[in-house]
């Protein structure tokens, strides 16, 4: 185990948004450097498109930031390498004194992942997720195969590569594939 | 806002740590690739947990209370994980004991998960707001591992005669320890969890043709950190590149 930043609860400010609290210079540029972070276990997405990212101030006397961020899952191994990277890429940018923190509430969803991210994933051949079941009684929509538009699919395995993937088979094309779960 | 004491968050968070290690042990050696990584990542899920709790329960700590831990350090998830004795662990009976069989570990998995879900319910709604933080985002996770050992017992307890006799033995073995799983942990003033609990598992047993047992003996002390001698062996393991190489970093 590594200690990373002590997690604080508490209501985050805004649940998918980024806030830049300076207007501007300072204020964009570290949002950009920190937006374009890559995730990196699923690295077609930007922790940004992923819903991770929750805000990032700057204090424009003095150019600290301070970015707040929130897991996918509670033991998400990867939130330490983003923490670093994070610092990289504002280093980066000119802006040394960073505090990155981690904030827990609201709990991530995969709702939470743009429009932009959900093509990504597409794209690269990752179904991306169904709206996470909000009822007692989720109906589960079928998953179409990313290589054959197939309908008939059945999943090899309800846990995958990483903690957010599920493993998927194409009943016509044969191909496995990923599926983003909703989460 | 209140705070919740470190000798509650231990007993959560070393139901958690447990849970994990035990999983972990099926790396690379389950039934079933899919199961191989399907029980790492909830190991995963429950490591995770148990570091945001034995932080939480660290930050209030100081060195002394932990006769292993170096005075001269601030006690951190680490210390509480890798430098207490077996007597100090506070986790329940039932997620130390030993998974010697497959069936053993879906029925640990479904008890615990069956009590987590309705745990992190009650705890997501408190009034410690750090630790409802913890557990609404942990109660989601939980429903999947839930969901994960549901399906393992409805095939077992509804499969062959072998998988049956075997996941209606784990059953067997494991009931009496969930008395003590289920009742609130000392000095939460939760209320006792079994009714909700069964009205979980009750069901899940029926459809997968498996007899909840009644009656019989309920051991206890795991809150008291009164533990059989499978959390020394356990321990031994999880602990023994920490004590050998003090203060080493990867």
């Amino acid at each position: 185990m590594v200690t990373g930043s002590p997690a604080t609860a508490g209501g985050a400010s805004s649940a998918t948004g980024v806030d830049s609290s300076a207007a501007g210079g300072a204020g964009s540029a570290a949002r950009a450097a920190v937006e374009a972070v890559v995730d990196p276990e699923i690295r077609v997405l930007t922790i940004a498109e992923l819903g991770i990212l929750r805000a990032v101030e700057v204090t424009e006397a003095t150019g600290a930031v301070r970015v707040t961020i929130t897991p996918t899952y509670s033991g998400c191994p990867a939130m330490e390498l983003i923490r670093a990277e994070i610092r990289a890429a504002l280093h980066r940018s000119g802006f040394t004194d960073v505090a990155v923190v981690t904030e827990l509430a609201p709990a991530w969803s995969t709702d939470w992942i743009t429009e932009a991210g959900r093509h990504k994933l597409a794209a690269v051949g990752i179904v991306p997720p169904a709206p996470a079941a909000t009822g007692p009684v989720p109906v589960p929509l079928a998953v179409r195969c990313p290589a054959c538009g197939s309908p008939r699919t059945e999943q090899l395995s309800r846990f995958g590569a990483t903690a957010c993937k599920a493993l998927w088979r194409c009943q016509d094309c044969t191909e496995p594939f990923e599926q983003m779960k909703a989460f | 806002m209140t705070t919740t004491p470190p000798d509650q968050l231990l007993c959560w968070a070393d139901d958690a740590l447990i849970t994990a290690q035990w999983l972990a042990a099926w790396c690379a050696r389950a039934p079933e690739l899919e199961e191989d990584v399907a029980l790492t990542n909830i190991a995963l899920d429950q490591l995770g947990v148990a570091r945001l709790l034995l932080s939480y329960a660290a930050e209030q700590l100081t060195p002394d209370a932990v006769p292993a831990a170096p005075a001269d350090q601030p006690v951190t998830e680490d210390t509480l994980a890798f430098l207490r004795s077996d007597q100090e662990f506070r986790n329940c009976l039932l997620v130390e004991l030993p998974d010697d069989d497959y069936a053993v570990t879906i029925g640990k998995l479904l008890f615990l998960a069956a009590y987590q879900v309705r745990l992190y319910a009650v705890l997501s709604a408190g009034t410690d707001q750090r630790l409802a933080a913890i557990a609404g985002k942990a109660a989601k996770e939980s429903a999947y591992h839930l969901d994960h050992a549901r399906l393992w017992t409805l095939r077992l307890g509804d499969g062959t005669e072998e998988s049956h006799r075997r996941m209606q033995h784990a059953v067997d073995e494991l009931w009496p320890y969930t008395y003590e799983l289920v009742a609130p942990v000392p000095g939460s003033g939760l209320a006792d969890l079994r009714s909700d609990w069964l009205a979980t598992v009750g069901p899940i047993l029926a459809e997968a043709t498996l007899a909840a047992p009644g009656g019989g003996w309920r051991p206890g002390g795991g809150r008291l950190g009164r533990h059989t001698e499978h959390l020394s062996y356990l321990l031994a393991e999880m602990q023994v590149v920490h004590r050998a190489h003090p203060g080493a970093r990867w």
